[in-house]
Formats: structure tokens, C-alpha cells, sequence
């Protein structure tokens, strides 16, 4: 077997993730606590360094690496520079949080790297293995940065559940995978998906395996029936985790199910749309009903979480071309809009007063215009108003799905959105309308700053002019 | 008769199955590990006579070295009852009994050959090594998620290590280098007393 380095070039920005992350883990074992800064200064720089290689090594067609087990294609391209940011971002708002409370430290930014190169190695899997390898790397790092405060009684909690579901829902994508392994004789997606066509017709072992398959997706996404560990691990961890959960693994999931179902299963499509569309309905139903409820805005976006991925997985069940795109784009915008509503919360918070309260938003304009008015943006392109971003990636979606004919799917869509309005208007409301508790909005870094205002702001730039994300989006999924 | 290769077997599977049952049935739990040492390591050997070098030896450097070891600490360091240990035996033997007949059928079914018809593997050729074949496809066309198998492992060591690791204050431990940099004055006061007069 002939090897050369030259064949590495595609892996370049994982390999320089991967080597940061061991410095930075032993850098911070030598810096004084005054210094700790570097650990994070170091890992922000890793991430920008991972984002220019990934920008030169990406190229027009998919490039492929170790026999097909890498593929770095376009959608891979445009989701690890996703994913990339996104942790940018998140560890820019999470540095004042995480100082202020004395619980700054190395492992968080270790952990968060090998998260993120989790995520990477799963964006470009090209065989069952490397997938599930790449997701248990993601899915440990994040067990152990939910797990991280250790004397906060609820953040255990947490950890404890994401980490049993989570590895259930390992355990079952194991399952789907050894029969999908047994069935076909191959691990590589791209061999399965041909040696499923040649065979014709669809086997029930195969359908066996894809309902395991799609109940780990599921678990992963936080789709009901399997959503139960979303409201609790986003109430339970510390913000500034919360905050990285919500935003970039989204993406990373996102890819999960094409490479497994649009890029391995597609001779399946009639089926596993069926089963997508049941995980659809019960998502946007139970999603947007529960968060009604809730009095914790933690637990409130964790429940608007699993409606967001009802109208993820809508292009899916479309599934066709323009459903992907509309979806990849959807993924995208409430990544962005995760990451905006996580972090004005943190900015709102200090030691000892966590807003994370409903009630803890009262009055926020008299406090903080500046704020409200970002928290309203937000809102107003999670409720899906229009000339915001949320707006348009909710229009796309549903007009996938009204392409192949299932308007009653995409009127029950659009019900349930105008029901999930309530709950994100009432924080509008509440901020606008109500008395102000007495709570002085804290200081914010210079970075923090700009960049919250960027990412808010963002939301609303994308909802006038989406159409450049929208173009990469089609020519990603293409 | 039998040739050196079955009397190989039959001597090791019988010290294997005298032992599994002392370790059962010795009192002493030291024993009993010590005992169930001797069980894989003698199954080590009969994978070595089968040909599969690799599994023998990682039975005996995984299992043998690492595990029973720290299943020997622990064994050591927990106080045991015994007797109360034993207590359930003979209560617990109906349901033993009846999983090893289950066992003992299900074994029968497969190797007498009537259902799945089992030919024996055929013998390797001369000079070949399982161990060079496994490490041929597991460090060239697996080797990239062998390396994230390798980081996997790491992420598990960091996350074990930053939720446990604690430093409390006031645990009493040595400190080498404080104990050799001591000098007596540190530690010894001397008083001058005047005797005590009789009286």
C-alpha cells in the first residue's frame, strides 16, 4: 500500500486542532492562575489558525482521505467553518463568565477544543466507524465540560442524565450500525449506499437497522419522543456550557444525519421520511406546548430547542435538493440565534445573580435599551417574525416541504410556530413593559461587546440578505 | 492414543477447570483471584495452541496484568465476610444449576453439528502471524480512527482527571524535600533546666 504525507493535506485542520488542544493542555499546567488567560488567548488562536487551513486546504470537489474514511466536501467545508466560529464566539462570551466565578480554568478550553474536533471528524465521516468515533469524542468532552463544576448540585445532575441517555443513544446507533455492518459487508457509507442499490428492493434488515439509527439521531438532536435530557441539561449546566451545547454540536448533528441517512440510506429515503416525519409533528407539538409553561429561560429555550429541530428535520422529510439547503440553512441561523440568546443571558448575569429566570428579564429596557433591544431581535427571529433571519429560515423550509405536497404538514408547521410565539413574545413583554427589578446590568468586556452586538445584529442582516448564505447552503448540499 | 498435541490439551484444560472450581469454592478471596489467575492464564495457552497468539497474549499482559492485579488490591484493601458470602450458596444453586444446563445445551446445539454444521478454521500456513496480520489492517487501513480511538482515551483521562483531582488543604502526606531539608533546630527545642535539688 503506497502512502504519502501529501495525502494528509485535507486533514490538516484537524491535525492542528488536535496537536493545540495537547499543547494547550500542557501549556495550562504550568500557568499560574494570574496567567491563565494564555490557555484561552492560545485556544482562540488555535480556532483561527484551524479556520485560515481550513479556508486554503478546502477546495472546489470533495477531497477524500485513508480510502473514503475523510471526505471534505463542500458541506463539510461550510459546516466546520460553522462549527469553527461558533466556538470562537461561544469562548469569547464564556471568559468574563467563567473568571468571575473562579472557575477559570484549562480544562474547559481543552475540553471545549476536543469537542470541536469531535465535531470536525464527524462533519467529514466517510465510514460508520469514523462517525461514531467522532460523535463519542464530541459527545465525552461535552459530558465532562457539563460535569465540570463540581460543588453546583444541579450542573451534577445534568451531567449525570446527558451522560446515561447519551450513552444509551450510543449504545443504539452501535446496534443499527453492526446490522447495518452485517447486511452489507462494508463500513464505508458510500460502499453501502451501492451496494444497497444494486440489491433493488429494501430489506427489512436494513429498515431494522435505520430505526435504530434514526432513534440514536433522535437522541443526539433531541427529538421527541427521545428529547427528554434537552430541558434539563440546558437548565442544569453552567451558562456558559449551555451556551456551547446549543450552538455548535447542532451543526455537527446536522451533518450526522446526512452522512448516515441522505449519503448511506438513501435507497431507504421513502422510509426513513415516514419515520422523520413522526419525529417532526411530536417535536414541533411537545416543544413549543412545554415551553409555555416554563419559568426558566434556560429550560424555556431548551424546550423551544426541540421545536427548532421539528423544522430542522421538515427539509429532511422533504427530501429533496431544496429541502437540504433550507434545512443546512435553518441549522445555521439557529445556531447563530442560540448563541445570541445564551449569550445575553451570561452578559446580564454576575456571581450570585445567574438571570436565568423568567422574571429576571422584567424591565430590562429601563436597565439595559441596549440589551433589551438585542434580546428582542433575538426573540423576535426565534418566534420567526418577519425581516428576521429566523423568518426566512422557517419560510424555506416550509416551502421544501409544500414542493412534494404535504401541505397539511406544512400548515401544522406554521400553527405551532404562531403557538411558540407566546412564550417568546412574553420575554418581550416582560422586558418592555414591566416594572424593572432592581438589578444593575454588569460591565461587559470590549470583545464581548461587539462581538454580541455582531451576532444579534447578524440575525437581522441575514433576515434582509440571505441570500448569499442561502447560495452556499445550495451549493454545499448539491 | 493420543498425540503431544492433544495431551497438551487435556492437561491444560484440566488444570483450567480444577481451577475455575477452586476459585469458586476456596475461602480465602486472595485465593480465589490467585485461582482465577491460574484460569486465563492457562486459557492463554490453549488460544496459543489454537494458533491465536495475539488473543493469548493480550489475555495474559490485559487480564492477567492488569486486571486480576487490581482486582487483587481491591480484594485486599475491602473486609470481606466470608461467611456471609457463602450464606446464599446453597440457596443460589438451583439457579446456577439451571443456567449451566442452558449453557451446556446451547454448547451442545452448536457443536455437535446437527443445526450449524461447524468444519474446523482452516490451519494458517507455515509462519503465519495473526499479531502481524491484525497490526497490517489496524495501522494502515484503520489507522485514522485508530488515532481518534487515541484521543477518545485522552479526552477520557482529562475529563477523569479534572473531576476528581481535588486539592484539599490539611491531608497529611510526605513531602520528601521538605523532610530531607529539616534540621534539628527546626524540630528539636533544648531547655536549660537547673537540676532539682533533693530535699
Amino acid at each position: 500500500m503506497s502512502f504519502s504525507l501529501s495525502s494528509l493535506i485535507p486533514l490538516l485542520p484537524e491535525i492542528l486542532l488536535a496537536a493545540m488542544a495537547c499543547l494547550v493542555l500542557v501549556v495550562d499546567a504550568f500557568l499560574s492562575d494570574e496567567r491563565r488567560a494564555w490557555s484561552w488567548f492560545l485556544s482562540q488562536a488555535s480556532l483561527v489558525v484551524a479556520l485560515i487551513v481550513l479556508w486554503r486546504v478546502a477546495g472546489e470537489g470533495s477531497l477524500l482521505a485513508f480510502d473514503g474514511q475523510f471526505v471534505l466536501d463542500r458541506l463539510a467545508g461550510l459546516l466546520k467553518a460553522g462549527v469553527l466560529v461558533l466556538a470562537l464566539v461561544a469562548f469569547s462570551y464564556s471568559r468574563p463568565w467563567l473568571q468571575e466565578r473562579g472557575v477559570f480554568r484549562g480544562e474547559y478550553f481543552v475540553l471545549g477544543l476536543f469537542a470541536v474536533l469531535g465535531m470536525m471528524i464527524l462533519i467529514s465521516a466517510g465510514s460508520l466507524l469514523v462517525l461514531y468515533l467522532g460523535l463519542e469524542l464530541m459527545s465525552l468532552s461535552l459530558y465532562a465540560m457539563v460535569a465540570f463544576m463540581r460543588n453546583d448540585g444541579r450542573a451534577s445532575e445534568a451531567a449525570m442524565k446527558y451522560f446515561v441517555l447519551g450513552a444509551i443513544a450510543s449504545g443504539m446507533l452501535l446496534y443499527g450500525m453492526s446490522i447495518l455492518y452485517g447486511v452489507t459487508g462494508s463500513l464505508d457509507l458510500m460502499e453501502i449506499n451501492r451496494i444497497l442499490l444494486r440489491a433493488g428492493q429494501v430489506d427489512t434488515a436494513v429498515l431494522f437497522a435505520m430505526a435504530f439509527i434514526i432513534a440514536a439521531i433522535a437522541f443526539k438532536l433531541g427529538a421527541v419522543p427521545f428529547h427528554m435530557w434537552i430541558p434539563d441539561v440546558y437548565q442544569g449546566s453552567p451558562t456558559a456550557v449551555t451556551l456551547f451545547i446549543g450552538s455548535a454540536p447542532k451543526l455537527a448533528a446536522f451533518a450526522m444525519v446526512v452522512r448516515l441517512l441522505v449519503e448511506g440510506l438513501d435507497t431507504a429515503q421513502h422510509q426513513w421520511r415516514d419515520m422523520l416525519m413522526v419525529l417532526v409533528v411530536l417535536s414541533l407539538l411537545v416543544g413549543n406546548l412545554a415551553a409555555i409553561a416554563q419559568t426558566n429561560i434556560k429550560r424555556m429555550l431548551g424546550y423551544s430547542t426541540v421545536s427548532h429541530i421539528g423544522f430542522l428535520l421538515l427539509g429532511f422529510v422533504a427530501g429533496t435538493g431544496a429541502g437540504l439547503a433550507a434545512s443546512l440553512f435553518y441549522t445555521l441561523i439557529y445556531a447563530i440565534m442560540a448563541l445570541a440568546a445564551f449569550g445575553l443571558i451570561m452578559a446580564l448575569s454576575r456571581k450570585g445573580f445567574e438571570s436565568e429566570e423568567l422574571a429576571d428579564f422584567r424591565g430590562l429596557n429601563d436597565r439595559s435599551p441596549w440589551l433589551a433591544g438585542l434580546m428582542l431581535l433575538v426573540m423576535f427571529s426565534m418566534a420567526g417574525v418577519p425581516l428576521t433571519a429566523g423568518f426566512y429560515a422557517k419560510l424555506v423550509v416550509i416551502e421544501a416541504i409544500v414542493e412534494v405536497d404535504l401541505v397539511w404538514l406544512a400548515v401544522f408547521a406554521v400553527v405551532m410556530s404562531v403557538i411558540g410565539a407566546f412564550y417568546y413574545l412574553r420575554v418581550v413583554k416582560l422586558m418592555y413593559f414591566d416594572k424593572p427589578i432592581d438589578e444593575p446590568v454588569p460591565a461587559r468586556p470590549v470583545d464581548v461587546e461587539v462581538l454580541l452586538g455582531g451576532n444579534a445584529l447578524l440575525v437581522l442582516l441575514l433576515g434582509l440578505m440571505p441570500g448569499l448564505l442561502m447560495t452556499l447552503c445550495r451549493q454545499a448540499v448539491l | 492414543m493420543i498425540t503431544f498435541n492433544q495431551f497438551v490439551f487435556y492437561l491444560f484444560s484440566a488444570i483450567m477447570v480444577i481451577s475455575a472450581l477452586r476459585m469458586i469454592t476456596v475461602r480465602n478471596p486472595v485465593h480465589a483471584v490467585l485461582h482465577l489467575v491460574l484460569t486465563f492464564f492457562t486459557a492463554a495457552v490453549l488460544w496459543v495452541q489454537l494458533g491465536a497468539e495475539f488473543l493469548g497474549i493480550v489475555l495474559v499482559l490485559v487480564y492477567v496484568g492488569a486486571v486480576m492485579v487490581l482486582f487483587l488490591f481491591v480484594v485486599m484493601m475491602l473486609d470481606i465476610n466470608i461467611a456471609r458470602m457463602r450464606e446464599g450458596f446453597v440457596r443460589f444453586l438451583p439457579v446456577g444449576l439451571v443456567v449451566a444446563l442452558i449453557m451446556l445445551g446451547e454448547m451442545l446445539v452448536v457443536l455437535t453439528g446437527r443445526v450449524f454444521r461447524l468444519a474446523p478454521p482452516p490451519m494458517p500456513p507455515a509462519g503465519y502471524s495473526n499479531t502481524e496480520a491484525l497490526a497490517g489492517v489496524l495501522y494502515t487501513g484503520y489507522v485514522y480512527p485508530f488515532e481518534i480511538a487515541a484521543f477518545v482515551l485522552l479526552v477520557a483521562i482529562i475529563a477523569a482527571i479534572a473531576l476528581t483531582l481535588r486539592r484539599r488543604p490539611g491531608t497529611l502526606h510526605q513531602d520528601p524535600a521538605e523532610q530531607i531539608r529539616v534540621r534539628a533546630r527546626d524540630r528539636l527545642r533544648i531547655v536549660k533546666m537547673d537540676a532539682e535539688k533533693r530535699s
